[in-house]
């Protein structure tokens, strides 16, 4: 019982995470049906820099929160001016070609931003370090930490403030509009270069918050990390039903949960002949699943709508 | 009748590869009247449309809207100018409410960006609840007020129609484009359509109106046009048009007599 709550509580918060990264991912396919696979570098560029700032800061005397707060914000910026670059440089200048062209191209990005980070940052791990207060609570026979509680409260709360943003704002009408027709949004007098922006910045402001709770929940940060955390974010996405934000939402906090409960009783199921190091098989077992048996994912619509 | 004209296209030529879907087409609208356009099937009316609310790039000519260039080829610019239209085959945005379909169109008048959504400031909130307040008034406008939390694809058929309307003068615009706005209805809403259209011009809004429905232009329009083939071959008041031997011959045949 204990071990089942412990991974509850382990899946929500990998699940928080999922989510926000997931909500990158969908936010673009929505608005302009591309599948941004850069976008999982551009939390591994919130993390590092969040920890660089952080690790400079470390023993500047300020309290933690305030320490995590500016790197956290440092994290926001560098990863909105990276996000709005990528689109501005890289999909731009492709939107009216053929699907596959920026396709690759989003993969080519995240190759260069991998070894741009690997040139700046080096190929070591970083570790965050530790100025957070690391109290723990019992809940049902697991531990949660305030740090954990901090992740999840957070995360829901952007994840309200998007909902609100994108549906009771003229903004957000603007991005709706955008998704279902841009033609006709322009006719409107929207400017659907502008929400393209902006919606490109919006996604990385929230993978940078993403990049900083993986690096604070995990300790530890690298290079290399955007890549499976990327996929596993578009995973939850497409789980969701990739274009609809609530589906991201959902998507990431069952994955998360997946993963979790999947990595906590495999070695029960297989004798032990399996370990929890097997986590990542479920992620992509599910995107297997989801893409063969239900494509639109639990809340999308039907695929043909889209076309 | 006002002798200033609104809009004034001048020698406007669109090609699409070897096919002149627009040649030298000129047309003088005046300010407050109801222009009709009309032509068979394929004549280049609704390519027309698109140039003018620059969704197509004219290969030839400009466009004077009120005085001034327009600008080709940029759909927010001319929705700011002031032109505005509605489409042949409705396209509405499906999946957000018949109200917010509305308050979209309120964009180009209204301003609140990242800033305002984020900071909920007292000037975006009245511009949220002006845009709100206009967007209710429109529905009431066009007689769907009813139907305002409804998804827009599921709204009938005739009621999007008025939604689309609705959404246009959204914009404030000084000339309303409507591509074939009675297509499909029956007599009666034809007739509550002639009526709303009549009140769009009594309340100042030039009306650009393409139509299949012979017996709606020429009882409404103050000019009509002619395209055939992508040329105008006819522009006067719809009694000369009516009886204008070239229009019988290559379009109407025996249906206006």
């Amino acid at each position: 019982m204990d071990i089942f709550v412990q991974q509850i509580i382990n899946g929500l918060v990998l699940g928080s995470i999922y989510a926000l990264v997931a909500l990158g991912y969908t936010m673009v396919y929505g608005i302009m049906g591309l599948i941004n696979f850069a976008h999982g570098e551009v939390v591994m560029i919130g993390a590092m820099v969040a920890i660089t700032v952080i690790k400079l800061l470390a023993d500047s005397g300020l309290p933690g929160v305030v320490i995590v707060l500016i790197g956290l914000f440092a994290a926001a910026v560098a990863c909105m001016a990276v996000g709005f670059t990528i689109e501005r440089v890289a999909y731009r200048p492709l939107r009216k070609a053929p699907k596959l062209a920026p396709l690759i191209t989003a993969i080519g990005v995240s190759i260069v931003l991998q070894n741009v980070a690997m040139l700046v940052w080096g190929r070591n791990y970083h570790s965050f370090p530790p100025i957070l207060p690391t109290s723990q609570h019992e809940i049902l026979g697991a531990t949660i930490t305030s740090l954990q509680v901090a992740i999840v409260l957070i995360a829901a709360l952007t994840m309200a403030g998007l909902m609100l943003l994108v549906h009771r704002t003229r903004l957000g009408r603007a991005m709706r509009a955008t998704s279902e027709n841009p033609a006709i949004a322009q006719l409107m007098g929207v400017d659907i270069d502008r929400i393209i922006s902006l919606t490109f910045v919006i996604g990385s402001a929230l993978a940078a918050l993403a990049g900083l709770m993986v690096s604070a929940n995990y300790s530890i940060a690298h290079y290399y990390m955007g890549f499976i955390l990327g996929l596993k974010a578009f995973t939850a996405a497409v789980l969701g039903g990739i274009g609809n934000l609530a589906g991201a939402m959902l998507g990431g906090i069952l994955l998360g949960l997946i993963e979790s409960l999947g990595a906590g009783y495999i070695g029960d199921l297989t004798g032990g002949f399996l370990g929890s190091h097997y986590q990542d098989v479920f992620a992509f077992f599910v995107l297997i699943c989801v893409l063969v048996f239900r494509p639109s994912g639990l809340v999308g619509e039907k695929v043909a709508e889209r076309a | 009748m006002s002798i200033r004209p609104l809009l004034e296209a001048r020698a406007i030529a669109k090609y699409f590869g070897g096919v002149k879907a627009l040649h030298d087409v000129s047309l003088t609208i005046a300010e407050g009247e109801i222009y009709g356009l009309i032509g068979p099937n394929g004549a280049g009316k609704t390519t027309f449309f698109n140039v003018l609310t620059g969704l197509y790039r004219p290969d030839g000519g400009e466009l004077i809207f009120a005085g001034d260039k327009l600008q080709a080829s940029a759909p927010h610019k001319a929705a700011r100018r002031g032109i505005a239209r509605t489409f042949q085959n409705i396209r509405l945005f499906g999946n957000m409410s018949a109200m917010e379909n509305v308050m979209v169109g309120r964009h180009v008048r209204t301003r609140a960006g990242v800033l305002g959504a984020v900071l909920h400031n007292r000037k975006t909130v009245a511009e949220e609840a002006a845009i709100r307040r206009r967007a209710e008034e429109l529905l009431h406008y066009v007689d769907i007020a009813d139907r305002a939390d409804d998804l827009a694809k599921h709204l009938s058929y005739g009621d999007q129609r008025r939604l689309e309307i609705a959404r246009a003068l959204a914009t404030d615009p000084k000339l309303l484009a409507l591509d074939e706005p009675a297509a499909g209805m029956n007599g009666a809403e034809t007739g509550e359509l002639r009526l709303l259209i009549e009140g769009i011009r009594k309340d100042g809004v030039t009306v650009l109106l393409i139509e299949h429905d012979v017996k709606l232009v020429m009882g409404l329009c103050d000019h009509v046009a002619v395209l055939d083939y992508g040329q105008k071959i006819c522009e006067d008041v719809p009694a000369v048009v009516q009886k204008d031997p070239r229009v019988i011959e290559a379009y109407l045949g025996g249906e206006l007599a």
